[in-house]
């Protein structure tokens, strides 16, 4: 008898899970691999945003549940991870991560009509393929290389400027655009060179940089690349000026270069935890021991979007939530946002910040 | 010229780290006739240990650099040689007389187990050590161009050089030395004749793993930073650099870990960073099909 009432009670348990329809959202991104930091940063946006939207009724009573997958910023595990959130279901995707990852995987969702918000890939090409479904809430690298074109020849950082990217689809595109802008303006590079993404030494590049008398690098890639070759091109003795994109900014790269990470530039976002709306957020996380830098604010405001679409569609059907992601504008923790008909956020451009003593803060 | 000498340093440091690790794949093949592919992991993981040992080392306040690079040394190369020695006696002794690919293939399993080991263990991120040895020595200028050689250059150096004296003493001078020379040429001969072939197999990996543990530290003192995938990399350019100095031989190993620094540095400086390491494993398609016995390698065949 007892048994029989043990069991019975197990399997309604099992039920009341299935008849509780929540929304479920899958957040992908580098889990593991080099740039498992960033999506630490993702997870830590995402989770805080979810448990506030659920603290406060969920949407219309239904709660947010959150997966998480592993896309290793690897493109073949990126469509891998895609085809088995896609599968299992998730109502919308928050990431990925890294462009070259994005981009095949975005295939995926936009023929499962699944909306999908990524909070960090900034490569042009990621909504400029006509889906509509996909969309972004950071800024595209054509903005922000004409950013840092501008500050290199408005600011004159330099004379003799060296191009150098990793060879992956966020360093070459971003180093591809800063090129073009520096060319519109009539300033010509006198070095081009790439260096491989996962090498350590960068001793013969920096000697060419050196032997070219190069007074300013710019270079386009990511953090664990950026600051083993400034490390290494200042134990060389070169003074160039450096700088960097939106990949430079996570703490490793102070601790990788060292003392050598200090007036290294680097484009990135304006701060959002500087938004007067994002002060309450910012400090829930502050209480938690935990600082909200980098990506955490862009994947807050991600999963923000599609919680109040999802509200105002009044249904996790894809399509029409992706109807609602184009329509009107979202109070979310970076500001009131808009999507374009692309899919990219109405945001400010960005912003030139340095590095000093391991943080950053706007160049003046 | 100038930049000519400032490539060349740079060739010769990456050169004597590779060699180092070629030195282990080397004395393997020659003495068991295997190839040792979980031979780039021993030196991750050598790198690793290194790096645990400068923080333990930090934490106890033992900071003056020569000394803690000395301990360090001294630590790295017990803990490693340690994992060399477990990696032969579970993988490959078991398989010893069995068809010469099964030795191989449990090598491949041996590399993706260790990998993923330090990846559960210590992270898939990137692990940094704050820069302990600094500065350099400016030796001219001309044009405008500094050549450069800093105190870690030469310090990867120095210690390539000695460790590599250490093992010619080993090798030419004592007991062991000539008991692996007696079962590199003949092992059934050498057993017959008293020499306890297992120990001396044995040693092989711990000699080889305690060098790639050298090669850890430099790694870990030079870039300061390291993480689970370096092995493999590392591990594919040192085994170039031991079939280019012909497999099996000993000096071949270190001549060919310098060729391939400076093949890879000249490429870098001359042609294009691009394709740095296409330029390596050009020179190993190159030598296999040319020249299969290397430089300095003896000319019997064998097949692996």
């Amino acid at each position: 008898m007892l048994k029989t009432l043990y069991a019975s009670t197990a399997i309604l348990v099992m039920l009341s899970g299935v008849a509780n329809a929540d929304v479920n959202l899958a957040l992908v991104g580098p889990m593991t691999g080099q740039y498992s930091s960033f999506f630490d940063q993702m997870k830590h946006g995402a989770q805080a945003a979810i448990a506030a939207i659920n603290a406060s009724g969920g949407i219309k009573g239904q709660k947010i549940v959150l997966e998480l997958e592993d896309d290793a910023c690897d493109p073949k595990q990126a469509v891998a991870a895609a085809n088995k959130v896609t599968s299992a279901n998730a109502g919308g995707i928050i990431g990925h991560f890294c462009s070259s990852s994005s981009i095949p995987a975005s295939e995926v969702y936009a023929e499962a009509g699944i909306p999908m918000i990524s909070p960090g890939s900034t490569n042009p090409k990621l909504t400029d393929r006509g889906m509509k479904s996909v969309f972004r809430t950071c800024g595209r690298d054509d903005q922000q290389a004409a950013i840092a074109a501008t500050a290199i020849v408005g600011k004159k950082l330099g004379s003799k400027i060296a191009i150098v990217d990793d060879k992956s689809t966020y360093g070459k595109g971003l180093a591809d655009g800063v090129r073009s802008a520096l060319n519109a303006k009539g300033v010509k590079q006198v070095l081009d060179d790439t260096v491989t993404q996962g090498d350590k030494d960068f001793s013969t590049i920096i000697s060419r940089l050196k032997s070219a008398n190069v007074d300013f690098v710019f270079f386009g890639g990511y953090f664990a690349e950026a600051g083993l070759l400034v490390r290494q091109a200042r134990e060389q003795g070169l003074k160039a000026t450096f700088m960097g994109g939106d990949g430079v900014a996570a703490t490793e790269f102070g601790s990788i270069a060292g003392p050598a990470s200090d007036g290294f530039l680097m484009t990135f976002y304006p701060d959002p935890r500087n938004n007067p709306g994002a002060a309450a957020i910012v400090k829930t996380f502050r209480d938690a021991k935990y600082e909200p830098e980098g990506y955490t604010l862009y994947t807050y405001a991600a999963v923000t979007a599609y919680a109040d679409a999802v509200k105002r569609a009044g249904s996790t059907d894809g399509g029409k939530v992706t109807d609602e992601l184009h329509k009107g504008s979202y109070d979310t923790v970076l500001g009131t946002m808009a999507f374009d008909a692309k899919g990219d956020p109405n945001m400010e451009p960005f912003v030139v910040y340095v590095w000093k003593d391991g943080k950053y803060t706007p160049m003046k | 010229m100038a930049y000519f000498l400032q490539q060349t340093i740079n060739g010769l440091t990456l050169g004597s780290i590779y060699g180092l690790i070629a030195l282990g794949y080397t004395m393997v093949y020659g003495i068991v006739g295997m190839i040792n592919f979980a031979h780039g992991e021993i030196f991750m993981i050598g790198a690793f240990i290194s790096l645990i040992a400068f923080t333990a080392l930090g934490l106890i306040g033992i900071t003056w650099a020569p000394l803690a690079i000395v301990l360090v040394l001294l630590i790295a190369i017990l803990f490693t040689a340690a994992y060399g020695w477990a990696v032969e006696r579970i993988a490959y002794r078991p398989l010893r007389g069995s068809f010469r690919l099964a030795p191989l293939i449990s090598a491949i399993g041996v590399s993706i187990f260790l990998q993923n080991y330090v990846q559960l263990l210590q992270g898939a991120k990137l692990r940094t050590l704050p820069i302990t040895v600094t500065g350099g020595v400016t030796l001219f200028e001309q044009d405008g161009f500094v050549v450069r050689i800093s105190t870690i250059q030469i310090a990867i150096i120095l210690l390539t050089v000695s460790l590599m004296g250490v093992l010619t003493v080993l090798i030419e001078y004592t007991k062991l030395g000539r008991s692996q020379r007696a079962c590199e040429q003949d092992m059934g001969m050498a057993g017959m004749l008293g020499i306890d072939v297992d120990r001396t197999i044995s040693l092989t990996f711990v000699i080889g793993a305690a060098l790639a543990a050298g090669a850890g530290l430099m790694v870990t003192l030079y870039y300061g930073s390291v993480d689970f995938f370096i092995g493999f990399l590392a591990g594919v350019k040192a085994f170039t650099a031991a079939v280019l100095g012909g497999i099996g031989s000993i000096p071949g190993a270190m001549l060919g870990g310098l060729l391939i620094g400076l093949v890879e540095a000249y490429w870098g400086g001359y042609v294009s960073g691009a394709y740095k390491d296409v330029s390596v494993f050009a020179v190993l398609i190159l030598v296999l099909t040319v020249m299969p016995t290397g430089l300095l390698g003896k000319s019997h065949l064998q097949k692996v």
